[in-house]
């Protein structure tokens, strides 16, 4: 399914928040701003909401160190138990470095991989970007249009107000 | 949020502009490789091909190619390990303790600095697999039940300790890098003309399109990368230093190793980078993102630790006197005196003295003067490890079975062998990926530029100066910014 997006192209980080908060403020919906650097600031003027990610690695983290506690315990303490050095069975202070690193090896692989998931990024032949520059030096502000582009006049005057150095339409295959 | 500083110098200069930045960046990507560079990688895969022959003659005649004897079964190897190891530390101080303490400058060098850390950890990771003698079942380090039984690893054995941790820093190591890349190779992508160039980037870009959603979790997701990765880096050495200190060899046998094995890592690993540095800001002209403020304050890092590990190395010969065992003291003074005074010397002035020039801002400034600094500092390093290693072993409890170690031709191909293996793999890297992490000194860019807050190519180099404050406007807007122009 094709859509038709009116594009502004903005030159500057602080131009394109001040745009941002105008744009939305004037009722319309942004779809997306595209920018070759995070913008701070952004996540609130375009009222995204705080990544829950923290949390996912946290449980990750979590699982990471469940596991590797078993896994020494079950092993060296129950499967087959050996003395090592006069030491108890199951000597936790010799768990402590294995059970650290599979705690970060946990955290950041899941995390590594619910980012990727969530953000919709694995390897691809080919990528249809918005404009190519956005990820050189402009920062590009996506609107979604109807099918008869009406409200593109009134956009186009909109972000040039706003300070868009330029106003384009683009047709892009959503999936 | 804008910060104009008339005190400190700017992080990068020459009044670059956004487009400026991805320009410089990519054109060493996109150009054909020069002379230099091809001059570079013929050495170094020259140096490859000793390593390949020394691995084979390993291989295939066994461990036996190498000089240990049965007093020193350990030397050269994991020396070379400890010293591969604790350079890549650098790179992960810079990409994770130095995001979390919000040092803007690490922008420019911490994609190097990065790459350097993986490629030394693949360095390092050859000899303790080599010195298995079957690499081939390299596999049996991990929980893996006994063929003939449900024999586990030990999990009481620091070397045990020491896959875990390795494997972990590795891979942690690459999947940071990789997410810090992802924006910049969607920017040659979107830059490449060539069907190869544009299917390759386009495959290693992930379908990278800069979103503001994306940007955010990408934001958050190096900040825990960061977070989990600066214990993790403190971790490794930690365990490394465990080898030896768990033991009961005199000379190892020391609850100060594991601080003092992370100080010497950093102060090794700033070095590497240093000498990296100054190579690649010249072969690719990269003189106005790591300029000289960079190499002083990399200095300095290195000055710090370089002290550190001085401090250690006068700890160590106190606790063995202090301590009144016999074995401990004999150790050490066998060090200082014995017959590898001379590896102790060199490790002194390597280590001890050097760092200490780098007081004077002369030296610091000075880009030869720290050229021949870093690599003084790397060979300091490599002695320390090997001081440590093979005069503890060769001389232990029992006089008769004292020995001392002579390296054979295959260890030293080895050494200069990974060396070679680093400097093909950096090259490359070098080449077809993007040095500087771009999206990042993008973002710092404005905030850094000589003419202030906005980037005006006419007052590009002008002297930074405060800017009046104006009542009134949001702290977001730039300083000049005018709506109606």
């Amino acid at each position: 399914m094709t859509k038709q997006f009116a594009l502004g192209i903005f030159e500057d980080e602080d131009v394109l928040l001040h745009a941002v908060e105008n744009v939305r403020a004037a009722g319309v919906k942004i779809h997306d701003v595209f920018s070759p650097y995070p913008v701070h600031g952004i996540d609130d003027a375009l009222g995204i909401e705080r990544s829950r990610l923290p949390i996912a690695a946290f449980f990750f983290g979590m699982t990471g160190l469940a596991f590797s506690l078993w896994l020494q315990i079950y092993m060296l303490g129950f499967d087959w138990p050996m003395i090592i050095g006069g030491k108890p069975h199951i000597s936790l202070p010799a768990f402590v470095p294995v059970s650290f690193e599979l705690t970060v090896f946990f955290t950041c692989h899941g995390m590594a991989i619910t980012f990727f998931i969530i953000s919709g990024l694995y390897p691809r032949f080919k990528v249809p970007v918005m404009d190519v520059r956005a990820t050189d030096d402009k920062f590009v502000m996506a609107i979604e249009l109807d099918e008869t582009s009406s409200q593109l006049p009134r956009l186009t005057q909109l972000l040039r107000e706003n300070g868009a150095s330029e106003v384009n339409q683009k047709e892009m295959t959503q999936n | 949020m804008q910060h104009v500083s008339s005190v400190r110098e700017p992080l990068v200069t020459g009044g670059k502009t956004l487009h400026d930045v991805t320009q410089d960046i990519c054109y060493q990507v996109e150009a054909k490789p020069n002379l230099r560079w091809m001059a570079a990688l013929s050495v170094a895969l020259f140096f490859l091909g000793i390593f390949f022959y020394s691995v084979y003659r390993t291989v295939w005649y066994g461990i036996g190619e190498w000089g240990l004897n049965k007093t020193v079964n350990w030397a050269w190897d994991i020396t070379n390990f400890v010293w591969w190891v604790g350079i890549g530390h650098a790179g992960t101080l810079i990409s994770a303790v130095l995001l979390l303490f919000r040092q803007k400058w690490r922008s420019s060098i911490n994609r190097a600095a990065e790459a350097m850390t993986i490629f030394a950890v693949i360095c390092a990771a050859m000899f303790p697999v080599l010195h298995m003698g079957r690499p081939w079942l390299a596999f049996y380090v991990f929980p893996f039940q006994n063929t003939l039984g449900s024999l586990w690893a030990n999990f009481n054995s620091p070397l045990l300790w020491d896959v875990f941790a390795i494997s972990t820093y590795f891979t942690v190591s690459l999947v940071f890098w990789y997410i810090g890349l992802i924006p910049d190779f969607a920017s040659i992508r979107d830059r490449a003309k060539g069907t190869i160039a544009k299917f390759s980037y386009s495959m290693l870009s992930f379908g990278w399109k800069g979103s503001a959603k994306a940007w955010s979790r990408y934001e958050t997701v190096s900040l825990i990368l960061a977070g989990v990765s600066t214990p993790l880096v403190l971790s490794v050495h930690t365990i490394v230093s465990m080898d030896f200190a768990t033991s009961i060899v005199p000379g190892w046998h020391t609850t100060i190793f594991p601080p003092y094995f992370v100080a010497g890592a950093i102060f090794s690993g700033f070095a590497m980078v240093l000498t990296l540095m100054l190579i690649t800001r010249v072969v690719f002209r990269l003189e106005d993102y790591i300029t000289l403020e960079h190499i002083a304050l990399m200095n300095k890092i290195m000055m710090v630790t370089g002290s550190i590990v001085g401090v250690a190395y006068i700890t160590e010969f106190f606790i063995a006197w202090y301590s009144q065992v016999e074995f401990e003291q004999y150790a050490f003074i066998n060090r200082a005196t014995g017959p590898y005074w001379w590896a102790y010397a060199a490790m002194m002035t390597c280590n001890v003295i050097t760092p200490q020039l780098v007081w004077f801002r002369r030296v610091r400034y000075s880009i030869p003067l720290t050229f021949v600094l870093s690599i003084i500092v790397n060979i300091g390093m490599w002695f320390e490890r090997f001081v440590i290693i093979v005069t503890s072993l060769h001389r232990d409890y029992l006089p008769s079975s004292w020995a001392m170690f002579s390296p054979s031709i295959i260890d030293i191909g080895l050494y200069v062998g990974t060396l070679g293996l680093f400097f093909t793999l950096f090259l490359l890297f070098a080449k077809f990926f993007p040095v500087i992490n771009m999206a990042e000194v993008k973002a710092i860019l404005k905030y850094t530029v000589d003419s202030g807050p906005t980037y005006n190519p006419d007052k590009a180099h002008a002297t930074p100066a405060a800017q009046p404050v104006i009542h009134g406007v949001p702290a977001s807007a730039p300083v000049n910014y005018n709506k109606h122009d």
